[in-house]
């Protein structure tokens, strides 16, 4: 095992070809086993950042490390095996026409075959708890389902940092609490951006907020919700009748 | 219920367990034997409608059902039957027809061996889910490419339709019913709309792919080769066709 932390982002900044800077210097460490939830407003550069982990976009200026790993193009596959991103609409994320060869997908790539790449779509599916769909094409998957199937993709891989975007979108309150009860039972890094901000008080110890390609606050969840000023510059709203600090309290 | 597809019928009868590449080539094979038979070999025609109904006993599907899904057929040979008709040369009286002797057996050899190879293909289909049918086209050396577009086609029609649906329901919502041509803007607007979406889709498509270590190449499922036993269970349909084929060729007046 290494020591270096699951993800250190340094001075990182970005521009898009057509010279809108989304990201302007960001910071951001997290330690083996942390889970962060990534808050900030639409358009405050979380997506940009988020393509950065796993070398979609390729840093201008600063660095990404994972794992100790420099996210550089001779790295790329391993890179790839060790940042799982699941994206927000699983119709994207599940185009192969069974269960099974989607979750293979990702292993397959990395090169696994024969009984290690069943073996691996299994624990993957029985970490989600969608074994027994194993052999149904996506499409006849409920929403909710079809999203845990996204995460089993991902985590077919082995990754070393789950990214979720937006992982409690579109599902309804069950479907929520049981993708919550299966990412707080998978002992792996996380990174979830969200606008669900119950959610991430729920699932992370740890908040970090951007805005406008800036790093704006970091710190224990409870703290940064109950952070009115904080909350209100930065367009983050709880939802009427929720208050952090009681969220705990039995 | 939870069929691949809506052709696919749930078993687990002697030929869905056979190995889909096996069943393809079989399937190809038998239909150029049949339409590879001289179409006055009126018994020849026999046998191979004994050799269907036993394959579709052997498959755990009624008669009835082939034959009602060999309606699909209708369209496509529905010019056949002017044949008779619109036919040159020496005719017969047939209720009061005037009908060509070579449009009649033209017809006859149009109906008969579509017939026999359209069922050939429902019983086909209702054994071999979508996926198994891709695995076997692919082992049989049909380019990936080729079956990796028939795959996201497949994968992606059923979302794009949905889409296609949510936007014909919100158009309508907004009191939009079109019946005449002039009205077809919103239609036309929407069409482009869905084509930019699904071009969008393809790119988080792509997207997700790459992010799991996608190299332009979608790796291959090795779930080993199909057997000697499978391979010969599948070409005795072909190999007895070939002889009635072959026999009706010999016996020809």
């Amino acid at each position: 095992m290494s020591h270096a932390p699951a993800l250190e982002v340094s001075r990182l900044a970005f521009a898009y070809p057509d010279g809108t800077q989304a990201l302007f210097g960001i910071d951001l460490t997290i330690g083996v086993g942390e889970r962060v939830a990534l808050l900030g407003p639409n358009g405050a550069g979380k997506t940009t950042l988020v393509m950065h982990l796993n070398g979609i976009n390729t840093a201008q200026h600063g660095s990404v490390l994972v794992g100790g790993l420099p996210v550089t193009k001779q790295h790329m596959k391993e890179i790839r095996r060790r940042v799982g991103i699941v994206f927000q609409d699983p119709d994207d994320q599940l185009f192969m026409p069974t269960v099974r060869a989607d979750v293979a997908f990702g292993p397959a790539n990395m090169g696994v075959r024969g009984d290690d790449l069943d073996a691996c779509v299994e624990r993957a599916l029985e970490a989600v708890g969608m074994e027994e769909f194993i052999d149904r094409p996506p499409h006849h998957l409920s929403f909710g389902q079809r999203r845990r199937v996204a995460v089993a993709t991902v985590l077919a891989m082995e990754p070393e940092i789950l990214v979720l975007d937006e992982p409690s979108s579109n599902l309804d309150p069950a479907g929520r609490r049981e993708l919550a009860d299966i990412l707080r039972s998978l002992p792996i890094t996380m990174l979830m951006v969200t606008h669900d901000l119950p959610y991430a008080l729920e699932l992370c110890q740890r908040a970090v907020v951007m805005n406008e390609g800036v790093m704006v606050a970091d710190g224990r969840t409870r703290d940064i919700l109950a952070d009115e000023a904080l909350m209100a510059a930065n367009r983050l709203e709880l939802p009427f009748g929720f208050f952090p600090e009681r969220a705990f309290d039995d | 219920m939870s069929g691949a597809h809506a052709l696919f019928v749930h078993g687990d009868s002697l030929i869905h367990r056979l190995r889909p590449e096996c069943k393809l080539l079989a399937q190809i094979l038998f239909v150029f034997a049949v339409v590879a038979t001289p179409r006055e070999a009126f018994w020849a025609f026999g046998v191979y409608v004994v050799m269907l109904v036993v394959l579709t006993q052997l498959a755990d599907l009624t008669v009835g059902f082939v034959a009602k899904r060999l309606v699909i057929e209708v369209p496509f040979v529905l010019f056949a039957v002017f044949l008779p008709l619109i036919g040159q040369g020496q005719r017969i009286e047939v209720l009061g027809l005037s009908l060509s002797v070579e449009g009649l057996w033209a017809m006859w050899n149009i109906l008969i061996k579509g017939t026999i190879g359209v069922a050939a293909s429902v019983i086909l289909a209702a054994t071999t889910p979508v996926p198994d049918f891709l695995r076997g086209l692919e082992r049989l050396h049909l380019p990936s490419v080729f079956t990796s577009i028939t795959g996201f086609m497949i994968r992606y029609s059923e979302v794009i339709s949905q889409e296609a649906r949510r936007m014909k329901v919100a158009r309508e919502s907004r009191g939009y019913d079109a019946r005449w041509l002039w009205q077809a803007k919103g239609f036309a607007a929407s069409a482009g709309a869905l084509f930019i979406r699904s071009y969008e889709r393809g790119e988080r498509v792509h997207l997700a792919m790459i992010s799991r270590g996608f190299d332009g190449r979608l790796p291959e499922v090795d779930d080993g080769r199909a057997g000697t036993a499978q391979w010969a269970a599948a070409m005795s349909l072909p190999a007895v066709a070939t002889l009635v084929c072959v026999l009706a060729w010999a016996v020809r007046p």
